[in-house]
């Protein structure tokens, strides 16, 4: 087990920055945006906006 | 191709058939010709699966990275680079071989005999750096800096490029919508070109999209020599027999790069190792 997580030390750093990341945007109110294009018809990505 | 490896691709297909019924569970959008409004569309799904897919019951999250990069509000997707980034990191491309709907579908059209199947030609491995450009270019740049007066972008990788949200958005959409019939014009029926072309090819050559166009393929590539599960292989077990490249659809050596970018963990090579030196 300790190998395993010292041979994945660099993918953990960047899974944890990540979810750092995560918070930071929803924070700053980013999933709104999301939710908002996504429950809409997306015209562009049908092709017909 | 022997049964057991026959056995195991079509239990790889199960999973991600699975996967794409939970993710597309929103059947009355089929019959009412409606796409799904819920709260759940916060969330991104992993794989490309487009939002305005009336079965859809989350957000693709490169749709939703350019929504956000676009709006005139925020210039950076933190939430969304974030949620790939801590995907990415722990599985590296594995979501390309099992939990991507667009994916299950090239898989499937592969499966289709065709005279001659194409492994590989000349300018493919320059190819699949394609996507690394369109990854920068329609989902990045484009939507960053083409806005119009409101300072919004457009999405312009689902806009012009885009075959999932054709299959899985437009085409049922337009089918089962009046309004929608009476709105396509030229993006529409290009988009369907493109659908074709794509479907065409993947009789042809093994997942074109994923190797040379997908975004979302690129993004989760350049974790998968890091990611926390990633393959490795026992020098001391492995007697260089090839069998493990020779079985790959990406056309990856898993000897000389177990974890090469193109790689998306089918896991055709570990179940074919005849030493079981990759784990």
């Amino acid at each position: 087990m300790r190998k395993f997580l010292l041979d994945s030390k660099g993918g953990i750093c960047l899974a944890a920055l990540g979810l750092v990341m995560m918070g930071f945007g929803i924070l700053r109110g980013e999933m709104p945006v999301v939710l908002q294009k996504a429950i809409n018809i997306c015209m562009e990505c049908i092709g017909i906006g | 191709m022997d049964k057991k490896q026959n056995r195991n691709e079509w239990k790889r297909h199960g999973i991600q058939a699975i996967w794409a019924l939970l993710t597309n569970s929103y059947l009355l959008g089929f019959a009412q010709g409606k796409i799904y409004r819920g709260k759940l569309k916060n969330l991104c799904v992993p794989g490309l699966n487009c939002y305005s897919c009336p079965g859809a019951v989350g957000a693709c999250p490169i749709g939703a990275m350019q929504a956000v990069i676009g709006s005139w509000n925020f210039k950076f997707a933190f939430y969304v680079a974030g949620f790939l980034m801590f995907v990415g990191a722990l599985t590296g491309r594995f979501v390309c071989g099992w939990l991507c709907p667009f994916g299950l579908i090239q898989d499937l059209l592969h499966k289709i005999p065709f005279p001659r199947k194409i492994n590989t030609f000349r300018g493919d491995k320059l190819l699949r750096k394609l996507k690394y450009v369109i990854l920068l270019v329609f989902v990045i740049l484009l939507p960053m800096f083409v806005v119009d007066v409101m300072g919004q972008g457009a999405p312009y990788f689902c806009k012009l490029i885009c075959p999932a949200g054709t299959l899985e958005g437009g085409i049922p959409l337009v089918l089962l919508n009046r309004t929608m019939r009476g709105a396509v014009g030229w993006l529409y029926a290009w988009k369907n070109l493109l659908l074709l072309i794509t479907i065409f090819l993947s009789m042809l050559i093994y997942r074109p999209f994923c190797k040379y166009i997908c975004p979302l393929g690129a993004v989760y590539s350049v974790f998968n020599p890091i990611s926390v599960f990633r393959y490795r292989v026992d020098r001391e077990k492995c007697t260089n027999c090839k069998s493990c490249a020779k079985v790959c659809k990406m056309q990856v050596n898993p000897t000389e790069n177990a974890n090469h970018p193109e790689c998306i963990r089918c896991g055709a090579c570990k179940k074919t190792c005849p030493e079981n030196a990759i784990y």
